[in-house]
């Protein structure tokens, strides 16, 4: 089992370098949010929003997540409940969803 | 001759066009603009109609009259774009060539994307302010509503002028005060967002306006869909609440003409480069106002801070120079707080919102981000500017670019 004693996190708990994550990080992170262990369809969610980011550099909105990674909105509260955007930027190592102003 | 084709006479197209007629030589080029109306509907003054402030003829002139006589108008709808052909559809089955595009198309909101809402209802007891229809069916049916729940909803981020629902609140506390029913009207905001902005220094200043007013605040509220029988919302997460009028701020997207040109992301915006707004994909495309996918706010002001910087990125990109990154993602908004006083708010990509003076520092006369007569009466007199000065592309007495001088960090 990773820890994350490791890993350097801002003071939100996100990771400051996107590059240094991998999947026992995120296991480590889904952990620490009562989200562990992580599912093929929490993954879905995940490796999208990896792929997303390396081909945007930004990490996704929820509405992009669900149009593109074939998790619906429904599925993906329960998947990630309480605030889906952050838990999953979070355990996927992005920084925190810049909202919109 | 070449040819400049601008997809909307709105606030961004309109400024866009009469700044551009200066600089280009009229032998050389041709501007047209496209709108499907010729109802320029000045947006900002929305908000008042509810409250009886404003009427309809307040807030409708003709497009054509501001827009450059040297500029031709076509009133119609747009098809399609075909950017590797230079041309665009319209919907009569003509088409258009250009040499650059400018899409100033704006955003709108959908209803429709949320399950309930725009049924039986729709105008009963849901009502939306950013439409003249939406912001006339509310204003007959607050004059007599006899109390109870009233939410402020927003949908989903970003929605155009982000602060227009906490001043919907601030009027609303206002009006039913003086209609003498304050005492049996709930408020509350019910958001997306962790609390009253995005922004912290302005969420917690304007969250502590709320809370003086009485005004409730729902956070991280994402609506899954209305009861519109049960007269109720429910989130995602399965809370509800209960309202007796609902207030809401639908979803906002870009043109459907955007999607038909496979041009835009999920929400039909363009993706636009950050500092120089060129369409990321086309190098004789750009975009400005409310229809890119940049993370400004949607706001007028945001739109003629943009205007300044792309002129001369524009004048560059016809003489084939490199772009200069001159936008900064500068937002300026007046924030009604009711009572005859309101809040003034000055921020960019990169700085948020800060207390302090503005334009003149340590002077003002305008104060930031707290309450003043001043910034309400600026707000009143931005119509007289709007019509006047900003769409004809006169100068405004406000720099471009956001200064910190004045500011208290």
């Amino acid at each position: 089992m990773t820890t994350l004693q490791d890993v350097s996190l801002d003071t939100e708990g996100f990771m400051v370098d996107p590059n240094a994550w991998n999947p026992e990080i995120a296991e480590a992170l889904a952990e620490e949010e009562g989200l562990a262990p992580l599912n093929e369809r929490h993954w879905a969610v995940i490796d999208f929003v990896r792929k997303d980011w390396g081909e945007t550099g930004e990490s996704p909105t929820l509405r992009r997540i669900t149009k593109q990674s074939g998790v619906n909105t429904k599925e993906l509260y329960a998947l990630f409940p309480k605030g889906p955007a952050k838990k999953v930027a979070r355990v996927a190592g992005l920084g925190k969803p810049k909202g919109c102003i | 001759m070449k040819r400049l084709l601008i997809l909307g006479g709105g606030t961004a197209g309109t400024m866009v066009a009469n700044r551009l007629v200066k600089e280009l030589e009229s032998d050389d080029w041709k501007i047209t603009v496209v709108d499907e109306s010729d109802t320029h509907i000045y947006q900002p003054g929305l908000l008042f109609i509810p409250f009886g402030t404003y009427d309809k003829k307040d807030v409708i002139k003709p497009r054509r009259r501001f827009l450059p006589t040297d500029s031709e108008l076509i009133l119609a709808q747009i098809d399609h774009i075909e950017p590797d052909s230079n041309r665009v559809w319209l919907k009569d089955g003509r088409s258009l060539a250009y040499d650059y595009l400018i899409i100033t198309t704006g955003s709108r909101i959908v209803p429709e994307e949320t399950p309930g809402l725009a049924e039986d209802e729709w105008r009963r007891s849901i009502h939306d302010f950013y439409t003249l229809e939406g912001a006339l069916a509310l204003r007959d049916k607050l004059r007599d509503w006899e109390g109870g729940r009233l939410l402020m909803h927003v949908t989903e981020m970003p929605i155009k002028c982000p602060v227009a629902p906490l001043e919907f609140l601030f009027l609303a506390d206002w009006y039913f005060h003086e209609a003498g029913i304050r005492d049996r009207v709930d408020l509350t905001l019910v958001t997306p967002l962790p609390g009253a902005f995005t922004k912290p220094k302005a969420s917690e200043m304007l969250g502590a306006l709320l809370e003086e007013k009485d005004i409730h605040v729902e956070p991280e509220f994402n609506v899954e869909r209305v009861d519109p029988d049960d007269k109720q919302i429910i989130s995602y997460d399965e809370r509800t609440i209960d309202y007796d009028l609902l207030v809401t701020v639908p979803v906002n997207m870009g043109s459907e003409m955007i999607e038909r040109s496979g041009m835009g992301d999920e929400l039909m915006f363009v993706p636009t480069e950050k500092h120089t707004l060129k369409a990321q994909h086309h190098d004789n495309i750009f975009v400005l106002g409310d229809a890119t996918n940049l993370p400004s706010s949607k706001a007028g002001s945001v739109a003629h801070f943009q205007v300044d910087g792309f002129i001369e990125n524009f004048l560059r990109a016809i003489r084939q120079q490199a772009l200069l990154p001159s936008f900064d993602g500068h937002a300026n908004c007046y924030i009604e707080s009711g009572f005859g006083k309101g809040l003034l708010i000055d921020f960019n990509y990169d700085v948020e919102p800060l207390p302090g003076r503005f334009p003149l520092p340590g002077f003002g006369p305008f104060a930031l981000l707290q309450e003043s007569r001043a910034n309400h009466w600026g707000k009143l007199m931005f119509r007289w500017m709007y019509w006047h000065l900003l769409l004809r592309g006169k100068e405004l007495p406000i720099p471009a670019e956001l200064s910190m001088a004045g500011k208290w960090n």
